[in-house]
């Protein structure tokens, strides 16, 4: 008996779970039209999570792309021609490496930056003081930094993609004595446009996600500073495993089967 | 007019509010009174939408709270201030942004408009030149009077207290409850005032409830409660550990059921 009710409450923590990020995602939208109340403050998001998250992306590309060149060399081991460093590179990059390790970056910082700051504003009732003054608490704190999530991690990761790329042929030309026009060939080699596409959309489904975790999470906190924490822990996590989700489902559903 | 008529809150088993039934009349201050966590935090925040009753109906100015749809309600908010307990001040902001935020969603008014009314209000609550300091850098009873300042900047029709006085020293309590006083005579405001300080409350209120185990225990004029011979009131009004005959009263009570908060604002 113990074990179906324990089961049973479970199974209706997560439906009321489930029912309750539902109406989230719901308010969230339906909140994109009071225009007036988030675009202001969508330009200071836009800075805060993106712009200042620029150096943590940017050295992750750099530290990527020379581990990647390495790699590559090391794997071919003399049977494959060197200047295929570039292709792995360039495809390993775009394709997968930098929205990926951005992404998860970017998860930890700002996922666990918008739940404690929004966290911190529900249990001390900065949200609710909001709602007493006729502010929409989903137009003035939610909208504006899944928009600035939305925009700033593809262009991160735009730069990343650059970083990256540039750092593998640095470490090529030093390390690997490989020229700059067998690097250049080798990543022109199989490089399609859509490589670039594929990232960036990646990338803002990424940001789509933390920022929505992060909100939610923040928004759900309770109980004070425990209740901050655990709020920025969780948003972290489960934006973590949802960057996962998203690049498998990315990949079965717009990767698989293009030749 | 502020009604609540019948209404039942309760956050899982916990029953807050158990047929809570109370007219505030227009220009009154009516002070509620009761055990921590008897549920006064969340009668009043049903008043402006923050939480829905699961029975019962909240009325302001005739408007049925709950049912009002989301336009409505914050047109209806615009009209009524709310105090927190602890301020509840933006931390990121200035004290004269603080103050204006209300202010900044009434397109009708220029930025010129809302500086005057900004200092206005910080001059009303005797503190006129903190308007570049953040939240961080006042004292606790300075905050509490930035966020009675924030309230009064939108002239509000009423003015809702949650514990104004607790945790202040007593002449920053009685410097506020002037204020209080003031904002009644001078403006006509209508208020609402939770209090455990029944020095504010006899100073402030022009009639006092006692809210007790979900409802109105009794309610009627400072003198009234001081004559109460109910046991339940006496032992709040003079904040004796135990009831006359050495009981204690409502173990239910001191569960905080203030500490419950709505999960996103309460509003679908």
């Amino acid at each position: 008996m113990g074990v179906i009710e324990a089961t049973g409450r479970w199974v209706r923590f997560r439906i009321e779970e489930a029912g309750r990020a539902g109406r989230f995602l719901e308010e969230a939208a339906r909140a994109l039209a009071a225009g007036r109340t988030w675009f202001p403050n969508a330009t200071l998001q836009m800075r805060r999570l993106g712009v200042d998250s620029l150096p943590i992306g940017l050295l992750i590309a750099i530290f990527t792309g020379i581990v990647l060149a390495l790699l590559a060399s090391y794997s071919f081991t003399g049977a494959v021609p060197l200047y295929f460093v570039g292709t792995l590179v360039e495809k390993t990059i775009t394709l997968e490496l930098a929205p990926v390790l951005t992404g998860l970056a970017l998860a930890g910082r700002v996922g666990a930056n918008i739940a404690a700051e929004l966290g911190t504003m529900r249990v001390t009732e900065q949200v609710d003081a909001l709602e007493t003054l006729a502010y929409d608490p989903d137009a003035y704190l939610v909208v504006p930094r899944v928009i600035a999530g939305t925009i700033m991690f593809p262009l991160i990761v735009g730069v990343a993609m650059i970083v990256g790329l540039g750092a593998g042929w640095l470490a090529s030309l030093g390390f690997l004595q490989l020229s700059s026009d067998e690097f250049l060939k080798g990543a022109r080699l199989f490089f399609s446009a859509f490589d670039i596409e594929y990232g960036l959309v990646k990338s803002a489904s990424f940001g789509l996600a933390v920022t929505l975790i992060g909100c939610y999470k923040g928004l759900r906190a309770r109980g004070g500073a425990e209740g901050v924490g655990n709020a920025a822990t969780a948003a972290v996590v489960y934006s973590a495993v949802m960057i996962l989700v998203l690049d498998a489902f990315w990949a079965m559903t717009w990767l698989h089967g293009r030749s | 007019m502020i009604k609540w008529v019948d209404v039942y809150k309760s956050f899982g088993d916990k029953k807050v509010l158990d047929g809570f039934t109370l007219d505030v009349h227009e220009g009154e201050a009516v002070v509620i009174i009761g055990y921590s966590g008897a549920g006064k935090s969340v009668a009043i925040k049903h008043v402006v939408g923050l939480l829905e009753p699961d029975r019962g109906t909240i009325e302001v100015d005739d408007k049925d709270v709950p049912t009002l749809p989301r336009k409505e309600l914050y047109e209806l908010r615009a009209h009524i201030g709310y105090v927190f307990q602890f301020a509840a001040l933006f931390d990121s902001m200035t004290i004269g942004d603080n103050v204006a935020m209300g202010l900044r969603k009434r397109p009708e008014m220029s930025e010129s408009d809302i500086q005057q009314r900004v200092s206005e209000a910080l001059e009303l609550v005797d503190l006129p030149d903190v308007q570049q300091r953040y939240p961080a850098e006042l004292s606790g009873g300075m905050r509490k009077r930035v966020g009675i300042a924030r309230a009064v900047a939108l002239r509000p029709k009423y003015i809702l207290y949650d514990e104004p006085t607790t945790g202040l020293d007593p002449v920053t309590s009685a410097v506020i409850d002037e204020l209080m006083i003031r904002m009644r005579e001078k403006l006509g405001v209508t208020s609402v005032v939770i209090t455990h300080d029944m020095r504010s409350a006899y100073r402030v209120g022009s009639r006092i409830a006692m809210l007790y185990e979900g409802r109105v225990r009794q309610v009627g004029t400072v003198d009234q409660i001081q004559q109460s011979k109910d046991p339940i009131v006496r032992q709040i009004i003079e904040g004796r550990a135990t009831l006359e005959d050495g009981e204690t009263a409502s173990p239910a009570a001191t569960a905080s059921a203030a500490a419950v908060t709505p999960a996103r604002g309460g509003r679908a």
